[in-house]
């Protein structure tokens, strides 16, 4: 019996998992650690409307370069419409046609923005102060309100922040209650704005989060306080200045979407950050697709943040494997460490071993409970794994009232994986008694712990998603653990006596 | 602590990795291991071959035999029950003797009717067998060991681990319960391993918890002068096996009953590697020259050249072994 397939087939998946890697780092200069780097982010707008059969025209703002941020490519895929790039002086927009279109429809937008290091901020002229007739009685509470800010205020931007403050949870009084039944919260601290002569208008702007999807715009106040100097003002916590990961999507006081000839819509974002050196950021790399070019990068953006997570695995299943065959570690369900690694990334490593362990202590001792009543198996994992739920319920509640925000991250953790972790140790407790329970449980989590490690290091995450060769190698690394003859690390230990004589 | 890799390769100890890549993988056909796996199966066609088994009380299939169970117990003395499925010696309910109502356990522990149906339901369940699935449990009229066996066990059987490579034995040992272990066999549940000679069937080496053992834990009874009764024939009996099954690597487990001799009990694809620690020598030389041997010799035939290649003298004896060179020696020119 040759192994020599076997080793052809090793050798191949190495050469064409390291040429692919080589080859993506050389063609697109893409860096092998994320050194010295400059931070781009990719953000997509998907449109979704429900077209009407008639001739469609949609209207999208666009962002332009910005303090922090500067344009870089931007792209559009919407196939029979129309495009056109329009700009005036409340800024850039998309203006997709059709001459008729019916049912669901989907427009996309991307666009790649680089952090620049450029604090300055650009010069606006101030809008035009815009008159608000008000009703009574809205007109004397208008009045009050800006009677109070006003007096307590020295320039329009004191102004401004003293009457969001007036409006915001703790402080509202009743004319400002009374105003935001009536109105939408921006669009009246801007009319009020004007009508106390102070410039201002409502612009949006998208909050940047690495790997986040179905986003939307948050609306921000912009006020201007002569010689074309302005500042933002955040419209529900009356937070002054521009957050660095603010980036303005429209900013002229328009709409940010209009859609005619289609109903039901919505714009979405889904936005992503890549470390690249740079040189090749500022170069703009238009997608060739060819073969060697094959990557996850050609994906949409959202499914893109998705492949983050999921090319990471391979990477857990290594240490997996690893751990087993080399050193001997005994789990309890092979890849049920893998699935609490990733739960470990989204909970942080604190929150997730003592969200675990207490998940597993609390559900052991209910299960010992179920274990007297006699019950089928089937129907005894299915109320563990209620219990699952019922103890992660209760404890995301109990750690939101004290305060601990993180506790609610316990709800990411992989629920009927859990439940059947504690059958099966209930049932090790009670064949092999607590001490097994403890060396597979113990091992369970040391290898949880160092699945984590790996996947959660940057390193590593910046290579799995840039270099997709690198799964080709990793699976050549797997195959050739799985036909590793010699002996396990702990089976030195165990086999020790036999020496000894 | 450790010992050093080297230590171990010089011993021939095997490792995990090389049985189950070396062995298993290449001497056991996936497709035969329902054979063994279901131990209803084994029972059923260690029958067809003339192999002897513990005899069949009965077996309960659906939920609804639960409540049979009482009436097919009723009128024997003892009785095991055991999931068809199961391994490593899970779900195995040893009762002694049954006591008007109650159920006796070896240890003296009174089991209720309600407990042996728990246990049953469980069993079907799928609670004991690989994987889950759901099983079948079998009922087995309880064995009458050997008498001058009991002195060295505590209320267990002892049964017979016998290695069968290719259809030759070429490692043995016996396992006796201790207290430590509960009544199980299980070496690493704290069962007394005890190692046997192929040529022989004496004892060679004793082991608890991996540690050199001279005598029974809780019997206090010398190991040195353990001897196989019938040796020969339970030698032939487990090399039968693998006519019966056609895996390569085969763990065969032998008990010996009073009245009837050498019975099979179970077969594992999987054997453990503890046979080693309790031999006090590696699988590796030994496996290596069954290797080298051909194909198609009887039964007899593959026994006694077992028994003249691995007979060794045990260091329980407390003698100096003969000096045997491996080759003879050649006359000095």
């Amino acid at each position: 019996m040759s192994r020599l397939p076997f080793y052809l087939i090793v050798g191949l998946l190495m050469a064409v998992g390291i040429g692919m890697s080589v080859h993506r780092h050389v063609q697109f200069e893409v860096p092998w650690t994320q050194g010295e780097q400059r931070t781009v982010w990719e953000v997509e707008a998907i449109i979704d409307f429900t077209a009407l059969g008639d001739p469609v025209r949609v209207d999208l703002a666009l962002p332009q370069h910005q303090r922090g941020y500067r344009l870089l490519t931007e792209n559009t895929a919407s196939p029979g419409y129309g495009l056109s790039f329009l700009q005036d002086e409340s800024g850039r927009r998309a203006q997709w046609s059709i001459r008729e279109a019916a049912g669901s429809q989907q427009l996309y937008y991307s666009a790649r923005l680089l952090v620049t290091e450029d604090r300055r901020q650009r010069a606006l002229p101030a809008p035009p102060l815009r008159e608000i007739t008000w009703e009574r009685p809205y007109d004397t509470a208008a009045a009050q309100v800006i009677e109070r800010a006003w007096a307590r205020s020295a320039d329009p931007y004191t102004f401004a922040r003293e009457l969001i403050h007036d409006f915001s949870e703790e402080r509202q009084g009743e004319n400002a209650r009374l105003l935001l039944t009536q109105f939408d919260r921006s669009t009246l601290l801007v009319g009020l704005l004007n009508q106390a002569g102070v410039p201002a208008r409502e612009v949006s702007g998208l909050l940047l989060e690495d790997g986040r999807r179905r986003q939307t715009l948050t609306p921000w106040i912009q006020v201007f306080a002569g010689d074309d100097s302005w500042t933002l003002f955040n419209p529900t916590t009356g937070e002054q200045g521009q957050p660095d990961n603010l980036l303005l999507w429209e900013s002229g006081g328009r709409a940010v979407m209009e859609v005619q000839g289609g109903s039901n819509s919505r714009v979405t974002f889904s936005m992503l950050s890549r470390n690249q050196p740079a040189a090749a950021a500022v170069r703009s790399q238009l997608a060739d697709d060819t073969l060697l070019n094959f990557s996850i990068h050609s994906l949409p953006l959202e499914e893109q943040a998705l492949f983050q997570t999921i090319l990471l695995i391979p990477i857990g299943a290594l240490v997996v494997v690893f751990l087993r065959i080399i050193v001997g570690i005994k789990t309890s369900g092979t890849f049920m460490p893998v699935l609490i690694a990733l739960a470990f990334i989204q909970t942080t490593l604190p929150t997730g071993l003592i969200g675990f362990l207490l998940i597993v202590a609390v559900g052991l001792v209910i299960r010992n409970y179920l274990s007297y009543l006699n019950l089928l198996l089937v129907a005894r994992v299915s109320a563990v794994i209620i219990t699952v739920i019922a103890i992660i319920s209760i404890f995301s509640v109990l750690s939101y009232r004290v305060g601990l925000n993180a506790g609610l991250t316990i709800t990411f953790f992989p629920m009927i994986i859990l439940a059947w972790t504690i059958e099966r140790m209930s049932i090790l407790w009670e064949e092999e008694g607590p001490k097994e329970v403890l060396i597979q449980g113990g091992g369970s989590l040391a290898t949880a712990v160092l699945a984590y490690l790996a996947m959660n290091n940057p390193w590593i995450r910046h290579i799995t998603f840039n270099f997709l060769g690198v799964q080709l190698i990793i699976m050549s690394l797997i195959l050739l653990l799985g036909n590793y003859t010699g002996y396990r690390l702990l089976e030195l230990r165990r086999f020790k006596p036999v020496t000894e004589d | 602590m450790w010992a050093r890799p080297s230590q171990l390769l010089r011993r021939g100890i095997i490792g995990m990795n090389r049985r189950n890549i070396r062995y298993i993988g290449r001497y056991n056909d996936r497709r035969l291991y329902p054979l063994v796996d279901d131990k209803l199966q084994t029972k059923l066609l260690a029958e067809r071959y003339g192999i002897t088994t513990p005899a069949l009380i009965g077996t309960v299939t659906t939920q609804f035999g639960v409540k049979q169970l009482q009436k097919m117990v009723a009128g024997h003395e003892g009785f095991v029950i055991k999931p068809a499925k199961g391994s490593g010696g899970k779900g195995i309910l040893v009762i002694e003797r049954i006591d008007g109502d109650g159920y006796i356990k070896p240890s003296g522990v009174r089991l209720e009717k309600k407990d042996l149906e728990r246990h049953v339901s469980n069993i079907l369940s799928g609670l004991y067998s690989l994987g889950g699935t759901p099983d079948v449990a079998m009922v087995e009229a309880l064995i009458n060991f050997d008498e001058h066996l009991s002195e060295y066990t505590y209320e267990g059987v002892p049964d017979i681990r016998v290695i069968i490579f290719r259809g030759y034995p070429v490692m043995a040992m016996m396992r006796l319960s201790t207290a430590a272990s509960d009544g199980k066999a299980n070496l690493h549940q704290g069962a007394v391993g005890v190692g046997l000679d192929i040529d022989s069937g004496t004892a060679v080496r004793g082991v608890q918890f991996d540690r050199p053992r001279l005598e029974h834990p809780d019997t206090g009874h010398e190991l040195a002068s353990l001897l196989i009764p019938d040796w020969r024939n339970l030698l032939e009996l487990a090399a039968g096996c693998y006519e019966m099954t056609g895996l390569g690597y085969l763990g065969t487990d032998m008990v010996i009953d009073r009245n009837r001799g050498p019975m099979l009990l179970e077969l594992n694809a999987r054997p453990g590697l503890a046979i080693q620690m309790a031999n006090g020598e590696g699988l590796r030389s030994r496996l290596d020259l069954i290797e080298k041997q051909p194909e198609g010799l009887g039964v007899a035939e593959r026994v006694a050249f077992a028994q003249r290649h691995f007979a060794r003298c045990g260091e329980l004896r407390n003698i100096a072994p003969p000096p045997q060179p491996l080759v003879a020696p050649l006359p000095s020119a």
